[in-house]
């Protein structure tokens, strides 16, 4: 047991097998996370396939750039999020909390951008579902003539899935900010870093997400 | 060993000691005190039911009324008691002792999971009490479920919460298994139980975020419509039918299999003998968790799937008959030549053989497509699911509570009243179910209030619906008779010794007459099987000499 913080529980035999039980909880739960998003991605596939020229067309009104910009935004904080476990293993933990601090403020910037991107929407009527009454022009394109069957339904899948994915970025924020308060005050070693690598692995979930949403909803 | 002063019960005291445990025991009874509640909400409503349609005409509950009541029945039911109940009950007592560990691995989870599934419960009642009207059915079937009243928004909400209660503890226990296991206790040294709770986890990990994001589209669509599901707005009702089976059907292992876990141990442990073909009792679990989610389609034979599709569901339908047959030839081989000792706990194991193997193989018949698209939405199908879900789950349950009642509270129960109730149990079940093989079969349609306008065609629906309804007063007599010596024995009971039984389980053989507070003085070393009666010499004694 090392003086950094590490605490074994009285039910675990060893460090080792308490790690190691924590990190098998983790995969099975990103394994339940996938699963969630699974079910919006067969609506997805689903609704694409039955209505795919209103896909493709109602897809023109998600600027490619924001999201462009927000899957460079994900990509960089998986990175410091990976380079942070790398450096907790090694006990520089001064590295750690200017990494993590980093990934929240690209997961914040992927939130502005997202804000951003919500609320032009909303400002033309593109709303999930009821409200969906596209009006006005944008960048030469005018949303009244997008307001065509099984265009709310493209739109009512985005809004979830980006919905619920935006969630999933928010509480990660608010685990990396819990976690950047225990680093700086020293509860991790290279002996016991648990949280970090078990948040890293949730955060690179987040992040595949968001890979094969970006293409799906913005690209094709 | 320890006597006395310090077990899991006596080791805290006070309220708070219980709301704040992380012991798995205490959790357990937390569940027990749960779902037994749930499951008399759940049996009152079922007499309501049957009341109703004991006799023609309106008895005592009009249309609307009874669209609640049979709704309400099927969610407590499937979500408040059967799917949390043997996992959460006797999964969380039994399993981490059995496998020789202190805790799950991870017990503040475990108890956060109990606090989720209480406050899903109360969504639910609070939805039904003071929000409006439930009469969905508990499958929540759209358009009629995105039109209903905003009690829906309750419900869906209700089981998205209560569902998370249940991945963590499947997850939970297969991380206990994996990682928790005691030196010796190898995979093959695992009783039976641990290897269906370990199935029953998978499926419950794999399956139930699917009716999670169900749930919360359905949510959307009855706050937002959002187009999804309603056809009035472009969506597709069939697809909401997708999503919710692929996880009901499974979620039907889920309850069934830690069922034939706790089926598993008592005939190993009631007929002294060997489990025959272990290792296909412990595979046929996975293979029907895996099998399980590929006939979810089953269930829309009539609901506009292509024949091609339900073709493929229907043969894969059939599969699942396989390990299920696996398992009851193993149990029916087991008694063979076996030392049989017909205690209570036994008798509800032999009970589970009868009514399951009835409720399996009526199941293979709605698999039949001709069949079904005769039988659909029928009482055959209703008489079908409750002798595997009542039958079948349930009838484990209650064995499986006889089996462990003495090391949970350390005090027997009164066995002559426990065989007396059991036959009233088995008597009163199968004169309710058993007539409404009959009365499917004769066209009578399930959710109806009335059957009075198909008197004139189908004159015997009368006397069948009133044997059914006689019976299902002879099963709640049953069932309330084990509730009021389970708690005279609480109180009253003789003392249990530490193995009354004579199993070969570690919870039996290494622990006092109450486990301690963290269950083990010493962590056992396992040099035997679970059934390895010849070999335990700690139970029996040392072998005589020839």
């Amino acid at each position: 047991m090392s003086s950094t913080g590490t605490t074994l529980k009285h039910y675990f035999v060893n460090h080792d097998q308490q790690f190691d039980a924590a990190k098998l909880g983790m995969w099975l739960f990103l394994v339940t996370e996938i699963l969630l998003f699974s079910g919006m991605f067969v609506a997805y596939a689903v609704y694409r396939s039955w209505h795919p020229e209103v896909f493709v067309q109602a897809s023109e009104l998600l600027d490619w750039r924001l999201g462009a910009l927000n899957t460079v935004v994900l990509l960089a904080s998986s990175f410091t999020v990976a380079l942070s476990i790398h450096f907790i293993q090694k006990g520089e933990n001064d590295k750690v909390v200017v990494l993590l601090l980093m990934t929240l403020l690209c997961a914040a910037i992927f939130m502005v951008v997202k804000y951003f991107e919500y609320s032009g929407k909303f400002s033309h009527g593109v709303f999930p579902g009821a409200g969906f009454e596209p009006h006005g022009i944008i960048d030469g394109k005018d949303y009244s003539t997008y307001d065509i069957p099984f265009a709310p339904q493209f739109f009512s899948i985005y809004f979830v899935m980006t919905g619920i994915h935006g969630v999933h970025v928010l509480v990660g924020m608010g685990v990396f900010v819990w976690l950047v308060t225990r680093v700086a005050r020293g509860h991790f070693s290279p002996q016991w870093y648990t949280p970090v690598e078990l948040t890293g692995l949730y955060w690179h979930l987040v992040d595949i997400i968001w890979i094969f949403l970006f293409p799906l909803l913005y690209l094709i | 060993m320890s006597e006395g002063s310090h077990n899991y019960l006596s080791a805290r005291k006070g309220l708070w000691s219980w709301l704040a445990t992380t012991d798995h025991k205490r959790i357990g009874i937390l569940y027990a005190m749960a779902c037994g509640t749930f499951f008399l909400l759940g049996g009152i409503l079922a007499t309501f039911v049957r009341t109703e349609l004991g006799t023609p005409g309106e008895t005592i509950l009009d249309q609307d009324g009874y669209n609640q009541i049979f709704t309400l029945h099927g969610v407590v039911m499937v979500f408040l008691v059967i799917i949390p109940a043997i996992p959460g009950i006797l999964g969380n007592f039994v399993l981490p002792i059995q496998i020789g560990a202190k805790d799950v691995a991870f017990p503040r989870l475990n108890l956060a999971s109990w606090y989720l599934f209480m406050a899903g419960a109360l969504m639910a009642v609070f939805g039904w009490l003071f929000v409006g009207n439930v009469d969905t059915g508990w499958t929540f079937y759209t358009p009629y479920s995105s039109g209903a009243s905003n009690a829906v928004l309750w419900l869906t909400s209700a089981v998205f919460v209560a569902g998370f209660a249940s991945i963590f503890t499947g997850l939970n226990f297969i991380v206990t298994v994996h990682k928790m296991r005691a030196p010796g206790m190898t995979w093959n040294r695992l009783p039976l139980f641990v290897w269906a709770i370990y199935a029953t986890g998978i499926v419950q990990v794999l399956a139930t975020p699917v009716i999670g994001i169900t749930m919360v589209l359905l949510f959307l669509e009855k706050l937002m419509q959002i187009g999804i599901f309603d056809p009035a707005l472009g969506g597709d009702p069939v697809l909401f039918q997708h999503f919710f089976w692929f996880y009901s059907h499974p979620a039907v292992y889920i309850m069934i299999l830690p069922a034939m876990g706790i089926i598993s141990d008592l005939m190993g442990t009631f007929s002294r003998q060997q489990v025959s073909g272990y290792t296909f009792i412990a595979l046929s679990s996975v293979a029907i968790a895996f099998l399980g989610f590929l006939v979810w389609g089953h269930h829309m034979f009539v609901a506009g799937q292509s024949a091609l599709s339900s073709i493929i569901f229907s043969m894969l339908t059939f599969l699942i008959g396989i390990p299920t047959g696996i398992k009851v030839f193993n149990w029916v081989a087991t008694m063979y030549k076996g030392s049989v000792w017909l205690r209570t706990p036994m008798i509800y194991a032999l009970m589970f053989l009868f009514l399951f193997s009835i409720g399996g193989l009526t199941g293979i018949m709605v698999g039949v497509l001709a069949v079904d698209v005769h039988l659909h939405d029928t009482y055959f199908v209703v008489a079908h699911f409750h002798y595997v879900m009542m039958g079948g789950a349930l009838i484990g349950l209650i064995g499986g509570l006889h089996y462990w009642w003495p090391k949970i509270t350390g005090r027997m129960y009164n066995e002559t009243a426990g065989v007396i109730a059991a036959i009233l149990v088995f008597i009163g079940f199968n004169v309710t179910f058993f007539p409404q093989f009959f009365l499917g079969s004769r066209g009578m349609p399930r959710r109806y209030h009335d059957y009075t306008e198909l008197l004139p065609n189908f004159p015997e629906f009368a006397p069948l619906n009133l044997v059914s309804t006689i019976g299902s007063y002879i099963l709640a007599v049953g069932l309330l008779m084990i509730l009021v010596y389970a708690l005279y024995s609480l109180f009253k009971g003789p003392k249990a010794p530490a193995n009354p039984w004579g199993a070969c389980t570690l919870e039996w053989t290494h622990t006092g007459r109450l486990p301690d507070e963290h269950n083990f003085h010493e962590t056992p070393l396992v040099t035997r099987g679970p059934y390895d009666f010849r070999l335990a010499d700690d139970v029996f004694g040392p072998k005589e000499e020839d």
